[in-house]
């Protein structure tokens, strides 16, 4: 291959005054891992309740609730992520619609990008904690009730601690979907990790030690991701259950 | 909004939003899924291969792809393709790859590490009695994988993997950071050119919907018809 490989580029000063390349790849990590904690945040509080009004008794709210699923599923995330940035706005009313756009660089990019895959990780994060509900034994339920708890505190007490600690396995590959869904922010101006990779390669034309580095920076973040949280499921996991984990999907 | 919804411009672009762009999108799924599963079987079958370099060769592949974004994998492809190409013809400069082929490689490339996944449980959702019945009847490996466990693995799979393909369809619009003109890169010029971006982007995702949500209720009846012949 005619290619001249220059690993030092890394130790290079970067255009933009910051210092090296490399301090700017590790900023772009730190970007990456922001914009995921926060969107997994949001995911996680939608997706539970979400998750869990799509397994009660009420028709119209499971109907609602599968409506919210329907939507945020069926649309690219790219997609999504160019109606938070460009059209939502616009349809805000317009003293706090200019105050989002005018928000100075990078938090014009980073609230639509958070939003964005908040809601779109949540839709999934409902599907797991229905299944993990779904999963409890029926006669779980019927047991709170005939102790004389309301629903609500069925719920509370008995169905939702058991059904979390299930769901925690299948919920670490979507925590690593969202690390690596964020990368898509890039697409609305946000220097995440793959953003400032690419920025790089076009600044020093060193394209394949640019996504190399990206590459090696992904690799040590999932299996740190992996390592914790398996600790994580050691702790929680319900003693007496086999722990199986559902495949993981999608990404 | 300053001017009201302008659904003109929608009907004015609909020629080039669905003629280039949707055929653009279409024609990659279609072909990217059928390199896929290809691709996808074949590693499948390596990964639960008796040779151990074999299978981890095919499981470092598939944890690899897994772990990446596929915007990453879009750029690396997009500028690894043309230096292969210069390898494999022997040239000396990096060939010219349009971008069509470059999505093409990678989609398939990548999704391929996906319907393995699917396709490895699929053959391991096969009763071992099936394979040695295979084998004693003095059928060798590829003749009991071709004739036996493949056609079911792949009935078992049908709804997983077209699934899958409804994500691909809606994972080939990534590839607008190659500046391809799929249907979102179709209706991002139209909308950057007539400053119309609210419409343009409402349409797209609608769009998207109307076929992610179709595609997805077809499978699960097709599920269901499955379910009740097995």
């Amino acid at each position: 291959m005619n290619y001249n490989w220059d690993w030092g580029v890394f130790l290079a000063a970067e255009p933009g005054g910051t210092g090296t390349y490399l301090k700017y790849l590790v900023v772009g990590l730190g970007w990456t891992l922001a914009t995921a904690l926060a969107a997994w945040g949001i995911a996680l509080a939608i997706g539970s309740v979400v998750g869990t009004l799509r397994t009660t008794p009420y028709k119209w709210v499971v109907r609602l609730g599968n409506a919210y699923v329907e939507i945020f599923r069926n649309v690219p995330l790219i997609v999504q992520m160019f109606l938070w940035f460009f059209v939502v706005p616009e349809l805000l009313p317009k003293g706090l619609g200019d105050w989002v756009k005018q928000m100075a660089p990078p938090w014009g990019s980073y609230l639509p990008a958070v939003m964005c895959l908040g809601l779109y990780t949540s839709v999934r994060v409902a599907e797991q904690v229905k299944a993990g509900i779904g999963s409890l034994s029926r006669g779980q339920g019927m047991a709170g009730t005939a102790l004389g708890l309301s629903l609500g505190q069925c719920y509370r007490y008995v169905l939702l601690p058991q059904a979390f600690r299930i769901v925690l396995p299948p919920l670490t590959s979507e925590f690593m979907n969202v690390i690596k869904n964020s990368s898509v922010a890039l697409t609305i101006g946000l220097l995440e990790l793959t953003g400032r990779a690419r920025a790089m390669q076009e600044f020093s034309f060193k394209v394949f030690e640019a996504f190399a580095a990206a590459t090696v920076i992904y690799l040590l973040t999932n299996l740190l991701v992996v390592y914790g949280m398996r600790a994580l499921e050691r702790k929680v996991r319900v003693p007496g259950l086999i722990s199986a984990s559902a495949p993981a999907g999608g990404h | 909004m300053d001017s009201g919804f302008d659904f003109d411009v929608i009907q004015r672009s609909a020629g080039y939003l669905f003629r280039d762009g949707m055929t653009f999108t279409l024609t990659l799924t279609a072909l990217a899924m059928l390199g896929g599963i290809f691709f996808g079987t074949l590693l499948a079958m390596m990964r639960l291969s008796k040779f151990r370099l074999l299978s981890m060769a095919a499981g470092a592949y598939v944890n690899l792809m897994r772990s990446l974004p596929l915007v990453l994998v879009i750029f690396w492809f997009f500028f690894l393709v043309p230096y292969i190409g210069a390898w494999l013809i022997g040239a000396k400069d990096p060939v010219k790859v349009g971008s069509f082929m470059s999505c093409l490689i990678t989609f398939t490339m990548f999704e391929a590490a996906y319907y393995c996944e699917i396709m490895r449980a699929g053959i391991q959702s096969v009763a071992r009695g099936q394979v040695w019945a295979g084998y004693a009847l003095g059928l060798d490996y590829w003749q009991t994988m071709g004739r036996i466990v493949l056609p079911q693995a792949f009935r078992n799979m049908l709804p997983v993997l077209l699934t899958q393909t409804v994500i691909l369809f809606q994972d080939t619009s990534l590839v607008y950071v190659i500046s391809a003109t799929d249907f979102l890169g179709a209706a991002a010029k139209v909308a950057n050119r007539d400053y119309r971006l609210v419409e343009m982007y409402s349409f797209v995702a609608v769009v998207y919907f109307i076929i992610s949500f179709g595609l997805s209720s077809l499978v699960k009846q097709l599920q269901n018809r499955i379910a009740i012949i097995r």
